[in-house]
C-alpha cells in the first residue's frame, strides 16, 4: 500500500517529521518496505531562466548559454545541445555535482569543445520524470516567479512515497484515512475531520435496474450492490494534483471517472467500479458465474468464468468478475456521457479463491479478500458521486440499492486489567479507552466490566486478546518490559529425550570417523523412491515442485549415492558422507523413522582416500560400513557383537557383501554392505561404494542405572596366556559361528578371541574351504594356568569348533 | 720403597692388562683381551692358580692383591665395554636418517564434518535448556488440521494458500495430508498431550512450494513454545534478548519488536535484530515472528484460555545460521558439496557448551 507525505496529511494533521512517522508506522504493524522521497533524487534541480544563447563557435549543434538562477547574480555559463534552447526560456537547471537519474551521471565541471560547461539544462526525461525528451523543458512565461526554487516543489512532486506492507487482517489501514488514524492514535497528530461533502443524491431514479441473483447457498458472495448514475458528464483527464498522487502510488491516470474510483479505493479502501451506462444492456445484476461464460476484461485479458465466482451481468453476460476487475467493453472512454458508478460489497473468501483461480492481482482483490467496510458502501458511493461531480459535470439520480448491508456489529466484555496480564505493560484504564476509541471503538460500562463495540472497518477483532494487541501496538511494544523467566532448577537439567542424545552422540562419532555431515531433500525422484522399495502413492506429493523433488524418501541411501555423484563430478572421486534424518514408510506419524547413514566411495576409508607415501589407497568395502556402523552403535550403546548379523540386506546392497544386524526375528538394528552395482550404475558412481543405515527408533533402551558408580574392576594379577588355532571350514560358514563357538569352551577362562587370519586361497578356494585363524586369550584368575589345564581347553575349543561349524585344526 | 717379589711382579701385569683393555678397538678385540686376562687360561687366572702352592701367611696378603687386581680388570672390562657399545650404536644410528619433513596424513577426526544447522541447532538446545525448554519433535507429513485448522486457520482461511503447501493425494476419506508448513505443528501436539506448565522448543524440518535464492522447499525452523498461568510478552522478550545475546556471542543486542499479524498469536509480533550489534551490513535483520498464543488456538488444544496464556515464537534455523557464520546462500545447504561443508561445516570437537563458549 503506496501513499504520500501530502494524501496523508489530508487525513491527518501532523507536524511530526517523516523519520518519526515512518518509526511509528512500522512499529505499530504497517511496516515500512520503502520510502521515495523526490527531495533527495531530485532536489537539487531548480527553474532557471536562460537570459542569453549564442552559437558554440566551434561545434554547429551546440550553443552556450547564460543561466540565471538568482536574479542579479552572476549566470552560469552551460554548453547545451538542446534545439529549444533559445533566450528567456524557464527550464529546469542541474548545478555542477548534481546526480541526473535518466542519464545516470553525476555533473563535474569540463569542457565541451574547448567551452567549459558549468551545469545542464535538463528535460523531463532526465529528470525521469518522463520519457518525452523533446530537448529541455520549456516552461510557461508565469514560472519566472520561481527562478531558483526547487523544480519539484513548484510541480507538486516534492512528496515523498511510502509504502507499507498491510497485514491480511488490516483491511481499514488499504485506505489512506485508515492509516491516518492509526497514526492519529498513537499519538502524532490528530484524524481531521470527514470532508465535507456537496449534494449528491439526485430526485430521479436511475433509468438501470440493480438487482442480486443468487440462491440461498451463493447469497454471501455479494449482499449489498449499491448504485447511482450521472448523466450529462464530460468525461476528461483528472486535474494534476489527482493525476500526480496517482502517480505516485504507481497507478496510471485514465480519465476522470476511472481516476476517481482508483483515487476512493486508495483515500477509503473502499474499490468502486464504474460503467458507461449507455453500453449497458438492460439491468445490472450481480451472480454466480456459469461454466462456458467468458467476458474481456480490463487487463486486455479474457477470462473464463465459472460456478464458484461472483460476477456482475447484464443482460448480454458477465460484465467482470465481482471485487476482482471490471470488463473492458462496458468500460468509461472519453465518450462517455452517463455513467452508472457501482459500490457493493464482495465476500473475502470467495474474491479470494476467484483472485487464486485466475491468478489476478488487483487493487480491488487485495481490499475485498481482506474486507473491506460493508459500511462504506453508501458513503464510498457519495465520495465518489462528489467527485465525479467536481471533475466531470453532470446531474446526478437517486442512489438504488440492492439487498443489505451485512450487520458485522459487534461488542466485547472487556477487563482493561487483560492489558497488563498479557502484555506486562501497565497502562491505565483511562489510556486503554482513549486508545480504543482513538481506533473508531465505541465503549460503554466501567472498572472491569467494559463493553467495548468495534467499529465496521475492523472485522479483525473478535475478543479480549485483540484488544489487547491493540492497545499494546499502539502503546509501544518497546514499552513492555523484558521479564526473566522464572527459573525452574537452581542448575539447568539436561533435557534430551534417549534418542535426541543418541543422535547426538551418533553425529559427532561419525564426523570423527572422517565422514562428513550433509543434509539433503526428504523428498526424491519417484525412479529413485521405487529402487529403494519406497515410491507407494501416499507418499508422493500432488503437487511437487520438480519431478526431482516428488516422493518421500523410504531411505538416506539414495541422497548420499546422488550427494556422492555430484561430488564426483566435481572431481572428489573419494568421499565419505552421513546424513541424520528422517525416511518415511506411510503418511501417518508412526511411518517417520529416525535413521543414521553413511556412504563412502573410491578409496576414502578411515586413514583417508587417494594417495599417500605411507600406504597405498586401498577401495571401500563393506567392512568399512560396517567399522563406521559399529562405532555409532557402540556410540548409542550397544555393542555389535551382542546383536546377529544376518545375510538379508535390502535390494539397494551387493547380495553376497552386506548384512543386517538384529536384536532377535523382528528388531531389525542396521544394514550394511557394499552397494548392488546395479544400484552405484542408476547414481553413475565412479568405484566401489560401501553404505550403511541405522534405524535409531528400532535401537532397546538402555538400562536404567541405580547410581553413576562403576563396578569394580576384576583384573588379575596372573599372567594371560595366548593361543592360536587355525581352522579349515567350509567357505560358506560365517566367522561369526566360529567364534561363538569357540567361546563356548570355557566361558569363564577364556577372556578373547581375535581373528588374525583369514585365507582363502590355494588348494582351499578348489574345495571351498577357507582356513580362519584365532587367537585366544585365557586369563586364569585363581592360579597360574598349568600345561593341563591349558590342553584341555585346546581341546574343548576345537571340539566345540567341529561340533559348530565342521571345521577342522590345519594341519 | 720399591715394590718386589711376587707383588711387584702383579703390578707390571696389572698395567699390561689394563693397557690392552683400552687397546681394544672393537667389542672382539676386548674379548680377547678379557679372555687373556680373566679367561680360564688368562695370565690373572694363571697368577690365582699360584696360589695353591703358597705358605698360608703368603698366600694371604698375595691373594687379597690378585683379587684387587682381576676386581679392578674386571671393572675396566665392563667399562669398556659399555664405551664401545655405545660407540657401536651410534654409528648404527648415524645410518637410519629419516627425511623428518615428509608430511604425515590429517585423521579422520580432522576431515570429518559436523553441518552448520546441525551445530546451530546444537547451540540453540544448550541455551534454551539452560531457561528450561525442552526439546520436542512431530512428524514432517502432517494433517490440514493439525497445520492449520487447530492454529487458527480454518478451511477458508487465506493463510493457508499464503504458505505454498505440499499436499498429498486425497486418503480413503478425502482427507488429504500435507507437509507441514511450520513446526508449529508441535505446539499443537505437545498441547494436546501435555498439560501446562510447558516450555519447549521445537527444531525440524518444514516444507513450501518456493524455490529461489532465499527460498528453498525444505528448510528448517525452530519454534518456542511457553505455557503457564502468568507468562506474558515481557517474558517472550526477555527471552529473546536473552537467547539473542547468548547465540550471537555478543554482550548486548540491539533488538526491535514490530507488531504484526499472525493467525494463531495475539498479539503478534515480528523482531528484527541490529544489524550492526552483530557486525552485519545493513541497519535492521528481520530473525523471528512471535506473538501471545491465541485463545483459540488454546481452545483447539483443549486448554482454558481463562486459565493459562504463553507464547509462541518460530524463526529459520537456517536463516540464523546464515547470519552468525556469514553463509551468503540457503540452496548450498541443501547440495551436499563437499567443498562448502568442509568450508562452512564444523569439527566434531567443537561441541557447544555453555561453559566452554557456543563457538570457538
Amino acid at each position: 500500500m503506496k501513499f504520500t507525505l501530502s494524501w496523508l496529511k489530508d487525513h491527518l494533521e501532523t507536524e511530526v517529521p517523516v523519520e518519526t512517522l515512518l518509526t511509528t508506522l512500522s512499529a505499530i504493524g504497517l511496516e515500512v518496505e520503502s520510502v521515495e522521497d523526490p527531495a533527495e533524487t531530485l532536489g537539487a534541480f531548480v527553474v532557471a531562466r536562460i537570459t542569453e544563447a549564442k552559437p558554440h563557435p566551434d561545434a554547429d549543434r551546440l550553443q552556450i548559454v547564460q543561466v540565471e538562477t538568482t536574479p542579479g547574480k552572476p549566470t552560469h555559463e552551460v554548453v547545451c545541445g538542446a534545439p529549444n534552447a533559445r533566450a528567456g526560456l524557464i527550464g529546469v537547471f542541474a548545478p555542477i555535482g548534481t546526480y541526473v537519474p535518466g542519464i545516470d551521471v553525476t555533473l563535474v565541471k569540463r569542457a565541451v569543445r574547448g567551452v567549459t560547461s558549468n551545469g545542464m539544462m535538463c528535460s523531463d526525461s532526465e529528470l525521469q520524470l518522463s520519457d518525452e525528451a523533446d530537448g529541455i523543458i520549456d516552461l510557461p512565461a508565469e514560472m519566472a516567479k520561481h527562478i531558483g526554487e526547487p523544480y519539484i516543489n513548484v510541480i507538486g512532486l516534492n512528496d515523498p512515497v511510502i509504502d507499507v506492507a498491510i497485514t491480511p487482517n488490516r483491511p481499514d489501514c488499504t485506505g489512506v484515512r485508515g492509516i491516518a488514524r492509526d497514526l492519529a492514535a498513537a499519538g502524532l497528530g490528530t484524524l481531521k475531520p470527514e470532508l465535507k461533502l456537496g449534494p449528491v443524491e439526485g430526485k430521479k431514479a436511475p433509468s438501470i435496474d440493480i438487482a442480486l441473483k443468487f440462491d440461498t447457498e451463493t447469497k454471501d458472495a455479494c449482499q449489498v450492490f449499491a448504485g447511482r448514475m450521472v448523466t450529462g458528464v464530460k468525461n476528461t483527464a483528472s486535474p494534476d494534483w489527482m493525476q500526480a498522487r496517482l502517480r505516485a502510488v504507481g497507478l496510471r491516470p485514465i480519465n476522470a471517472l476511472v481516476d476517481v474510483t482508483n483515487y476512493v479505493a486508495h483515500d477509503r479502501g473502499r474499490p468502486l467500479h464504474v460503467y458507461d451506462a449507455d453500453k449497458l444492456k438492460g439491468g445490472v445484476h450481480a451472480r454466480m458465474g456459469k461454466k462456458g461464460e467468458s467476458f474481456l476484461a480490463l487487463d486486455g485479458n479474457t477470462y473464463d468464468v465459472d460456478g464458484a465466482m461472483c460476477v456482475i451481468a447484464d443482460d448480454s453476460g458477465p460484465l467482470g468478475l465481482g471485487g476482482v476487475i471490471g470488463g473492458e467493453l462496458s468500460g468509461t472512454t472519453e465518450d462517455t456521457e452517463t455513467v452508472l458508478i457501482e459500490s457493493a460489497w464482495f465476500s473475502p473468501t470467495r474474491t479470494a479463491a476467484t483472485g487464486r483461480a485466475t491468478g489476478l492481482i488487483t487493487d480491488a482483490r487485495y481490499r475485498f479478500e481482506r474486507g473491506v467496510d460493508p459500511a462504506s458502501v453508501m458513503p464510498g458511493l457519495d465520495l465518489a458521486t462528489h467527485w465525479i461531480l467536481e471533475l466531470a459535470g453532470g446531474t446526478p439520480s437517486k442512489a438504488t440499492v440492492a439487498g443489505t448491508v451485512p450487520d458485522t456489529s459487534k461488542t466485547i466484555a472487556f477487563n482493561p486489567n487483560r492489558v497488563e496480564q498479557l502484555s506486562g505493560v501497565a497502562v491505565s484504564a483511562k489510556d486503554v479507552k482513549t486508545i480504543l476509541k482513538a481506533l473508531g471503538c465505541k465503549i460503554d460500562g466501567k472498572g472491569e466490566k467494559l463493553n467495548v463495540s468495534i467499529p465496521s472497518w475492523r472485522p479483525d477483532i473478535h475478543g479480549p486478546a485483540d484488544l489487547v494487541e491493540e492497545v499494546v501496538r499502539i502503546v509501544g511494544l518497546d514499552k513492555v518490559p523484558a521479564t526473566p523467566l522464572p527459573r525452574i532448577h537452581g542448575v539447568a537439567q539436561p533435557v534430551l529425550t534417549e534418542n535426541q542424545k543418541r543422535t547426538r552422540l551418533a553425529r559427532r562419532i561419525l564426523a570423527s570417523r572422517g565422514l562428513v555431515e550433509c543434509v539433503t531433500w526428504s523428498f526424491i525422484p519417484q525412479n529413485e523412491a521405487e529402487h529403494f522399495a519406497g515410491g507407494q502413492d501416499n507418499l508422493q506429493l500432488a503437487n511437487p515442485i520438480s519431478v526431482d523433488l516428488s516422493t518421500m524418501r523410504p531411505s538416506l541411501v539414495p541422497g548420499l549415492l546422488s550427494a556422492l555423484h555430484r561430488n564426483q563430478n566435481r572431481g572428489f572421486q573419494d568421499a565419505a558422507l552421513f546424513e541424520l534424518g528422517q525416511t518415511y514408510s506411510s503418511a501417518e506419524a508412526a511411518g517417520q523413522h529416525l535413521i543414521a547413514s553413511g556412504a563412502r566411495a573410491g578409496s576414502e576409508t578411515l586413514v583417508g582416500g587417494g594417495r599417500d607415501w605411507q600406504a597405498t589407497a586401498r577401495p571401500v568395502d563393506l567392512f568399512d560400513a560396517k567399522a563406521d556402523l559399529a562405532a555409532a552403535l557402540s556410540a548409542m550403546g550397544l555393542d555389535i557383537e551382542k546383536a546377529q548379523i544376518t545375510r538379508d540386506a535390502p535390494s539397494w546392497y551387493h547380495p553376497g557383501r552386506s548384512g543386517t544386524v538384529r536384536l532377535g526375528p523382528k528388531r531389525i538394528l542396521a544394514h550394511f554392505g557394499e552397494v548392488h552395482p546395479a544400484t552405484a550404475a542408476l547414481y553413475e558412481l565412479d568405484g566401489p561404494v560401501a553404505a550403511f543405515e541405522i534405524f535409531i527408533n528400532n535401537l532397546p533402551p538402555e538400562k536404567k542405572k541405580a547410581g553413576r558408580a562403576k563396578p569394580a574392576l576384576p583384573a588379575s594379577d596372573l599372567l594371560p596366556v595366548r593361543r592360536d588355532f587355525a581352522f579349515v571350514v567350509d567357505a560358506t560358514v560365517d566367522a561369526s559361528t566360529l567364534l561363538r563357538a569357540a567361546e563356548k569352551a570355557d566361558k569363564k577362562l577364556i577372556s578373547n578371541i581375535n581373528v588374525f587370519d583369514v585365507f582363502e586361497g590355494g588348494d582351499l578356494a578348489a574345495e571351498n574351504k577357507k582356513s580362519v585363524a584365532i587367537e585366544v586369550t585365557l586369563q586364569p584368575h585363581d592360579e597360574t594356568l598349568k600345561d593341563k589345564a591349558i590342553e584341555a581347553v585346546s581341546e574343548a575349543i576345537i571340539a566345540q569348533v567341529k561340533k559348530a561349524t565342521g571345521g577342522v585344526i590345519r594341519g | 720403597m720399591t715394590a718386589s717379589g711376587p707383588t711387584a711382579d702383579l703390578n707390571a701385569l696389572e698395567q699390561d692388562v689394563l693397557a690392552s683393555i683400552t687397546e681394544a678397538g672393537d667389542l672382539t678385540a676386548l674379548e680377547n683381551a678379557r679372555v687373556a686376562a680373566i679367561g680360564k687360561k688368562g695370565r690373572i687366572s694363571a697368577e690365582m692358580q699360584k696360589l695353591g702352592a703358597m705358605k698360608p701367611e703368603e698366600r694371604k696378603a698375595f691373594g687379597k692383591a690378585v683379587n684387587a687386581v682381576k676386581a679392578r680388570v674386571t671393572k675396566a672390562l665392563d667399562t669398556r665395554k659399555g664405551a664401545l657399545e655405545a660407540a657401536a650404536l651410534a654409528e648404527k644410528l648415524a645410518t637410519e636418517r629419516a627425511d623428518v619433513s615428509l608430511p604425515v596424513r590429517d585423521g579422520p577426526e580432522t576431515r570429518g564434518r559436523i553441518h552448520p544447522v546441525s551445530q546451530v541447532l546444537d547451540e540453540c538446545i544448550e541455551i534454551f535448556a539452560d531457561m528450561g525448554f525442552s526439546v520436542a519433535e512431530g512428524p514432517d507429513i502432517e494433517s490440514q488440521d493439525t497445520n492449520f485448522t487447530k492454529l487458527n486457520m480454518p478451511e477458508d482461511h487465506p493463510a493457508r494458500q499464503d504458505h505454498d503447501t505440499f499436499y498429498f493425494a486425497p486418503g480413503l476419506d478425502g482427507s488429504r495430508q500435507l507437509l507441514r508448513t511450520h513446526t508449529s505443528t508441535v505446539q499443537i501436539r505437545t498441547m494436546l498431550n501435555n498439560e501446562p506448565p510447558l516450555r519447549i522448543i521445537a527444531p525440524g524440518r518444514v516444507y513450501r512450494g518456493d524455490s529461489d535464492q532465499t527460498h528453498t522447499p525444505m528448510f528448517h525452523q525452530i519454534e518456542g513454545l511457553v505455557i503457564e498461568e502468568k507468562i506474558h510478552m515481557g517474558h517472550l522478550k526477555w527471552v529473546l534478548e536473552e537467547f539473542s545475546k547468548a547465540f550471537f556471542e555478543v554482550d548486548d543486542v540491539e533488538m526491535r519488536f514490530r507488531a504484526s499479524h499472525f493467525p494463531f498469536t495475539e498479539p503478534s509480533m515480528e523482531v528484527d535484530i541490529g544489524a550492526g550489534t552483530i557486525g552485519k551490513p545493513g541497519d535492521w535483520l528481520e530473525v523471528l515472528g512471535c506473538g501471545m498464543v491465541h485463545p483459540n488456538v488454546l481452545k483447539n488444544c483443549g486448554l482454558d484460555p481463562e486459565r493459562y496464556q504463553g507464547f509462541a515464537f518460530g524463526m529459520g534455523l537456517d536463516r540464523i545460521t546464515m547470519l552468525k557464520y556469514g553463509i551468503p546462500d540457503l540452496r548450498a545447504f541443501f547440495s551436499a558439496d563437499l567443498r562448502w561443508l568442509r568450508h562452512y561445516g564444523f569439527s566434531m570437537l567443537n561441541t557447544p557448551t555453555l561453559g566452554g563458549g557456543l563457538s570457538r
